[in-house]
């Protein structure tokens, strides 16, 4: 059982600003994708959701978005501490999850049995918050698309192998598609369903 | 409005920010797409920017510097209420300088100062939908998005062709994002157009009566609709700036007296300010500067 301190302890201090903040760093994030984005102010949420993924929740998630989480998440405190600091419930359906959030080293269900939205509105999609070891010193990937001038790089650590495959499938589907924002700590990188990811070539 | 300052930090409720943060993450991942959102109501009538104003009290801190134009100038009624409802409930720095600026709120213009990395542009825009004047219906209108059916779009610009011998659109001139959406730039000249394309700002639009955001990454496509054998062509001025002595920028008709009198001058105000301090003059100002 999660003790009550690791419950009702380890919000923003300061909501207003901290979740300003924190969503100026997504939103730069999802504007530039594969930008490594500090945030300068967050929770402390129950392990083992991470600081970065936790502040997304603080500042994303509330009662009209439903929340999956991994069975590790489910049978931690997280699901209470997100219920009760932003009124967010968790949900067993991945389809009707807005956001989902995935703690380091979990396996990791296919991107296309979340949410993809639909043609008409294909913005009634999952979001994924995917904790990873570290987002440089990984495999490098080339990232292009819009927010990407030219060309970019991304080595993010602790991607299962599957990970390529998974997202150029959801880049296939566009528009509909779920959107990531990876985390480490502190840290965060965003990519929106409109980056095309693919191995550098040695 | 003295009772604004007991309102939250820009003016809007957290839960409210949080709805419209989301909406504007969406709308950044699927460029072009109009994606619907609970648009509320604001202490200023719709026309004034109510889209605009939410954008922009949605994604405001204490760090920014804000401008806020009206058909490029700063001075205007719109500009100057909307500048100081965020003074009042966001106490935020502002300034009439593009490039001081960290988010900028328009109607009607692009600035003519090419915007940097960092800086966001915040549109206040009337009817989002490119596609209403073919159809009424929402539901349509989206069926067409979603098919990608822009056939139809086509032919009335081509009819506009054959009809007026060029593209009579000038204002709120379609643009396809990325290959796939078209959309409405709200209502600024085709001349801002091109500013567009692999902008290195961040571009947000916000209409509030029709309740809908969309966006623009930065360094994203962004092409105007045209055809072969009729090219996109922005309007061309025969003068200068009669102030500033500016080519290449866009123009508004300034009457000078009631003998018919006029001159043209830089729309964008702080950019005619900005270059006649750096000692550039247009063909007026040398004239006062003679007679004086
Ligand atoms: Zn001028």
């Amino acid at each position: 059982m999660a003790s009550q301190s690791q419950i009702y302890a380890g919000a923003f201090a300061d909501p207003v600003f901290a979740a300003q903040s924190v969503f100026r760093c997504l939103m730069d994030g999802f504007a530039r994708p594969g930008t490594i984005k500090h945030l300068e102010t967050t929770g402390t949420p129950p392990a083992p959701l991470s600081v970065a993924a936790g502040a997304v929740a603080l500042t994303l998630c509330d009662h009209d978005t439903p929340i999956w989480l991994t069975s590790a998440l489910g049978k931690s405190a997280v699901p209470q501490w997100i219920s009760f600091h932003t009124g967010a419930s968790a949900t067993v359906s991945k389809t009707d999850a807005r956001f989902a959030f995935i703690e380091k080293g979990a396996a990791f269900p296919g991107f296309d049995q979340f949410s993809l939205g639909t043609q008409e509105y294909p913005d009634r999609s999952t979001t994924l918050v995917i904790e990873v070891e570290a987002l440089t010193g990984g495999q490098v990937l080339t990232a292009k698309g819009p927010g990407i001038k030219g060309e970019t790089e991304i080595a993010v650590k602790g991607l299962p192998d599957v990970f390529l495959e998974f997202w150029t499938s959801n880049r296939a589907i566009f528009p509909r598609g779920v959107d990531l924002v990876l985390t480490a700590g502190d840290r965060l990188v965003c990519l929106p369903r409109t980056t095309r990811l693919s191995l550098k070539e040695a | 409005m003295n009772d604004l300052a007991t309102y939250n930090f820009a003016y809007l409720d957290e839960q409210t920010k949080r709805m419209i943060r989301r909406a504007i993450l969406k709308a950044i991942a699927i460029p072009g797409y109009q994606v619907p959102f609970a648009s509320r109501e604001m202490p200023m009538p719709y026309g004034w920017g109510t889209g605009g104003v939410q954008v922009t009290a949605s994604i405001l801190g204490p760090k920014d510097v804000l401008k806020v134009i009206d058909q490029g100038a700063d001075d205007t009624t719109n500009a100057v209420s909307i500048r100081a409802f965020f003074q009042k409930v966001a106490n935020v720095a502002v300034t009439t300088r593009t490039k001081e600026a960290t988010i900028i709120q328009t109607r009607h213009r692009i600035p003519e100062e090419k915007l940097t990395e960092g800086q966001i542009l915040v549109y206040q825009v009337p009817i989002p939908e490119p596609l209403r004047f073919l159809e009424p219906r929402e539901t349509e209108t989206r069926k067409m998005h979603a098919l990608e059916e822009y056939g139809l779009m086509h032919v009335k610009l081509y009819e506009d062709i054959a009809r007026n011998g060029h593209i009579a659109t000038t204002y709120a001139y379609p643009v396809k994002v990325e290959g796939r959406y078209v959309m409405d730039p709200s209502p600024t000249p085709k001349f801002d157009n091109p500013k567009m394309h692999m902008s290195e700002a961040l571009q947000l639009f916000g209409a509030g009566r029709e309740k809908r955001i969309y966006a623009v990454p930065p360094y994203t496509d962004v092409v105007s609709l045209d055809f072969d054998d009729h090219p996109f062509e922005i309007q061309s001025f025969d003068k200068p700036c009669a102030l500033c002595g500016a080519e290449d920028v866009y123009l508004d008709e300034v009457i000078l007296d009631d003998k018919g009198g006029r001159m043209f001058v830089c729309s964008d105000t702080d950019h005619c300010e900005d270059r006649r301090a750096c000692g550039h003059a247009g063909h007026m100002l040398a004239h006062q500067e003679a007679a004086e």
